[in-house]
């Protein structure tokens, strides 16, 4: 009898899915009580996944095709509280747009519950399995504001592109397959073997699809779009929550089936961590609405996770995942502040609405300034240890190429946070924003600020962490 | 010493802005904000001095060191002064109140904002001064940035954006090639710590290419030609408190910079390096001399002769003999002092007729006579005249430059005179002559803080320039132990 514990957090959210769809045929008018008891499933799940998994060093259920090990149970804490606190702080903005519905608390929860499954998989057909149920999710809520084109127009393209690669990892997969006779990840590790060239197309596949995830260069082409188009929550939701699973498998994918093939994928994550650097430093300096700019600031953050991977160690694996824990926080503060730019029911995204915002509401441009210099990477506050890491281990592995590359990216990038800060603090001010917020966004705001700001102090605590994890 | 007295010289500043941060801002009546702002410095000041008294001048080693781990097995946050750095803690907690005390007349809207942004750096710079760990000090060297760049830019002149924009991209360009060296140099020899570093030494073969990454940082803040061109547009912009601090303080993170780990660290290569130090020195030298001889506009002069001055400064460094490296510092400290009270001389004539160029000036000696006198010092002490600190400083510089190259401190005793040309046609042109612009007839003199604030300067510019003692045995015993280091090194390698 498999240990079934330690799928309990899976079990456990979807059967709250299946209860909050019954409770919604059922009763009418559900729409906030689905909204709060999901986030009651989401609060329980986490809890069950702390305590059942996060001692755990590595389990293996249903013929090793799932993992529990201590890189799964931090990603799906992780994922779970990025899930949380995004449902929480979207109540008021939906309720503005009148989508304040069933459906959006359970879609949300189904695709963490696809990503849970991705983070644990250790066998193709499960990741895949996970990763479509997280996808079919994500291309219903980038349309979710269905009354506006912006919104429609950014799911269909999300739906078309997103297939598309989703055909491509597919291949890879079956190339995969056929190459080592398995799906699964520890058998295919022991299979390969780097003599087969053609081998190196399943790889390529495979890579190709999860960049287009995690939005890398060159296969970030939908994110402007769909960022900009998708409800602001649900741009939140896409910026920070599937790249943290997405990440989880790309560092599963090259450290267990393909670890024996470095050679042939070390180049690939190098090209693609640098074009991401460059790419989104650049490219965001000519924007003027602030979700394309996040956009592209977050293809940039993606160049930085990627190039802690491509250094093949353990101190790089775990940079990366303090990079997107810090990168987390960073995104959940900046956005939280962006949904309080809010004029009775209208919401402002263009970077030319904060403008003299220091004037007005000098608490809420102290909290981005912060924010964005973090972002931007500079000390003492927590985006510069975020790279510092990354550097670090990448310096390890003697990689003085993409170290230069990436800091000298990071001074292009400073320039776009610097404009937004000066449009801020040295522009004319403009009419004044509404000052009634949400007690959870003021929190959300309030405590990732925080965080950001005196994690200087306790580096520590997460890296202790972190340090658990052990791949290689 | 068990008392974190470093530590608490960072932190109180930053203290102090925390607690100005609850504090109301009221329209007209920001006395109470003053108040605690200048509180606090004055306390840190006091402080610095217990520091200087307590400090034992006969050791060359670290005093007042605090380590504590940081990031388990990897940084610790250490502390510790010797006698190079202590005086610039104390210059930095002498000319921070007295900015505080000048910004009544200059800074008009967002008091309580700018005080904070002046007590922020403050932590950052006294933490530049007293780092012992390269990741501490590259945090604080880095971190000054955004208040700097907030000073400039908020409270900064018609072109503000553009010198913001490019003092910062600038010295962040400059200084991530150093985090590039710094963790290099970690997986190299497994230690961040200076001081265990200074035992270990780091292999000849990495040596030039980790020195030119801390050049490239320092070169840019020093600032060295040709990267120097931040500095005029940034001081111009910025409010009179902030181009008293960047003059004063930030340029001379740099200097220190270059002695704590150019020369500490890699011996080796700041020999080879010379040379190219030499050259870039005496072209900014005698290159911004001649450009600070054409300025309209005087703070613009002003920093173009900052930038000769520093000239001198990393001239004097990399003599590496005992006077250059001694006269380095002291001249250092004098142009803390001489730029700090220039700037502050400027801002009370600009405070008053809203004009920097020296056009709108002429003849001042018959209406603000108090003025002229204290502007003159000044003038006098920026060129070096005998009897001032500036004297003490390049005299010394110019030693050690004869000393180990003839032809290069001939060029720069060339800079001196058109040092004083530059200076005192300046002065020729503000304060004598006829008095032709007529709303100059209603100009005020000194008020009372203007004039403390200018006494203040001008008494250790005088003091330290006929007693140059206090100075030199502070430094002294730090310096040769530092050359000896240097000398061993060379000798073994």
């Amino acid at each position: 009898m498999e240990n079934l514990n330690l799928i309990l957090p899976e079990i456990f959210i979807s059967l709250s899915i299946m209860f909050l769809l019954i409770l919604g045929v059922f009763k009418n008018d559900s729409s906030k009580i689905t909204f709060n008891l999901s986030l009651f499933a989401i609060l329980i799940t986490a809890i069950i996944t702390i305590n059942e998994t996060f001692s755990v060093s590595r389990e293996t259920l249903f013929n090793e095709s799932v993992v529990i090990d201590h890189m799964s149970s931090l990603m799906k804490i992780i994922t779970l509280i990025g899930g949380f606190l995004v449902l929480v702080i979207s109540s008021t903005y939906l309720k503005t747009f009148k989508i304040f519905n069933i459906e959006y608390p359970v879609l949300i929860l189904s695709s963490i519950l696809g990503m849970m499954v991705m983070i644990s998989s250790n066998d193709l057909i499960i990741f895949y399995m996970g990763l479509e149920l997280q996808s079919l999710a994500l291309y219903v809520l980038a349309t979710y504001n269905r009354d506006q084109i912006k919104s429609s127009e950014a799911g269909l393209k999300y739906f078309v592109l997103s297939a598309l690669s989703s055909g491509l990892l597919l291949y890879g997969c079956s190339l995969i397959y056929g190459f080592s006779g398995s799906t699964n990840f520890d058998i295919i590790s022991n299979q390969l073997n780097s003599k087969e060239y053609v081998l190196t197309f399943g790889i390529v596949f495979i890579l190709v699809g999860l960049a287009f995830k995690i939005s890398a260069v060159p296969f970030h082409m939908w994110a402007p779009d769909v960022y900009e188009g998708s409800p602001t929550t649900v741009t939140l939701f896409f910026t920070i929550v599937p790249k943290i699973a997405a990440l989880t498998v790309f560092i599963r994918f090259l450290y267990v089936p393909f670890l024996n093939l470095i050679d042939q994928w070390q180049m690939i994550i190098v090209f693609l961590s640098i074009a991401s650097m460059i790419f989104g430093a650049v490219a965001a300096i000519g924007q003027t609405n602030i979700k394309r700019l996040i956009a592209y600031s977050s293809i940039s953050h993606i160049g930085y996770t990627l190039a802690g991977l491509a250094t093949v160690s353990n101190e790089g694996i775990q940079s990366s995942i303090i990079y997107i824990s810090i990168y987390v926080v960073m995104n959940l503060a900046l956005f939280s502040s962006l949904l309080m730019l809010r004029r009775k029911d209208q919401y402002y995204e263009d970077i030319d609405d904060l403008s003299g915002l220091s004037k007005n509401h000098p608490l809420l441009s102290l909290c981005l300034l912060l924010i964005l210099f973090s972002l931007a990477g500079i000390p003492p506050l927590a985006g510069f240890f975020a790279k510092f890491y990354v550097f670090k281990a990448v310096l390890e592995q003697s990689m003085y190429f993409l170290a230069i590359v990436g800091l000298l990216s990071t001074v292009i990038a400073a320039f776009y946070y610097l404009r937004i800060i000066k449009i801020m603090y040295f522009d004319e001010e403009k009419d004044k924003y509404d000052t009634e917020h949400s007690l959870w966004l003021k929190f959300s705001l309030t405590v990732s600020t925080i965080l950001i700001l005196v994690y200087f102090i306790f580096p520590s605590q997460l890296i202790e962490v972190v340090s658990r994890i052990n791949i290689i | 010493m068990n008392f974190p007295i470093l530590s608490s010289l960072i932190l109180l500043p930053t203290i102090g802005a925390i607690f100005l941060f609850f504090i109301k801002e009221k329209d007209g009546n920001n006395t109470t904000i003053k108040y605690v702002a200048l509180f606090t410095t004055v306390v840190n000041f006091l402080i610095s001095m217990y520091l200087w008294i307590a400090f034992d001048q006969s050791s060359s080693s670290f005093q007042f060191i605090e380590d504590r781990i940081w990031i388990e097995g990897f940084i610790n946050y250490k502390v510790g002064v010797d006698g190079i750095s202590i005086l610039f803690i104390i210059l930095t907690t002498f000319i921070t109140p007295l900015c505080i005390i000048s910004v009544n007349n200059s800074v008009k809207n967002r008091l309580r904002d700018f005080l904070i942004a002046i007590l922020i750096m403050e932590s950052f710079m006294i933490g530049v001064f007293c780092a012992l760990d390269l990741v501490v000090f590259y945090l604080f060297f880095e971190a000054g940035l955004i208040p700097m760049f907030l000073i400039i830019g908020i409270w900064g002149g018609a072109r503000r954006v553009y010198s913001a924009f490019k003092f910062f991209l600038y010295t962040l360009l400059g200084s991530v090639l150093m985090l590039v060296a710094i963790i290099s140099i970690y997986w190299i020899t497994g230690t961040t710590d200076v001081v265990q570093l200074y035992e270990i030494g780091i292999d000849v073969k990495y040596q030039n290419l980790l020195w030119l990454a801390f050049f490239s940082s320092f070169a840019v803040k020093t600032p060295m030609w040709p990267v120097h061109t931040w500095l005029p547009d940034a001081h111009v912009e910025a409010p009179t408190a902030g181009s008293v601090l960047l003059a004063a303080i930030l340029l001379k993170m740099a200097g220190y910079g270059f002695i704590r780990f150019s020369l500490g660290l890699f011996p080796v290569a700041s020999e080879v390096f010379t040379p190219l130090i030499y050259t870039l020195s005496v072209v900014a030298i005698i290159f911004t001399s001649l450009i600070a001889l054409m300025q309209e506009d005087m703070k613009k002069l002003i920093a173009y002769s900052s930038v000769a001055h520093m000239g001198f400064v990393t001239l004097g460094i990399f003599t590496l003999q005992q006077q250059g490296i001694e006269g380095s510092i002291i001249q250092m400290i004098s142009h803390g002092l001489v730029s700090a009270a220039l700037f502050l001389t400027v801002g009370v004539v600009y405070d008053r007729m809203h004009s920097r160029l020296i056009t709108t000036y002429g003849g001042l000696v018959s209406v603000i006579p108090k003025y002229s006198i204290l502007f003159m010092l000044f003038a006098l002490a920026s060129l070096g005249l005998p009897g001032t600190s500036g004297f003490i400083g390049e005299f010394l510089i110019l030693m050690g430059a004869f000393k180990d190259n003839f032809l290069v401190a001939v060029i720069a005793s060339i800079g001196v005179i058109l040092g004083a040309a530059y200076m005192l046609w300046l002065y020729k042109r503000v304060v004598f002559g006829k008095l032709i612009n007529e709303d100059l007839k209603k100009i005020l003199d000194l008020n009372r803080s203007e004039y403390f604030i200018l006494s203040c300067l001008a008494a250790p510019i005088l003091f330290f320039g006929f007693y140059p003692d206090p100075l030199i045995n502070t430094i002294e015993v730090s310096v040769t132990d530092l050359i000896n280091m240097h000398n061993t090194n060379i000798a073994s390698k």
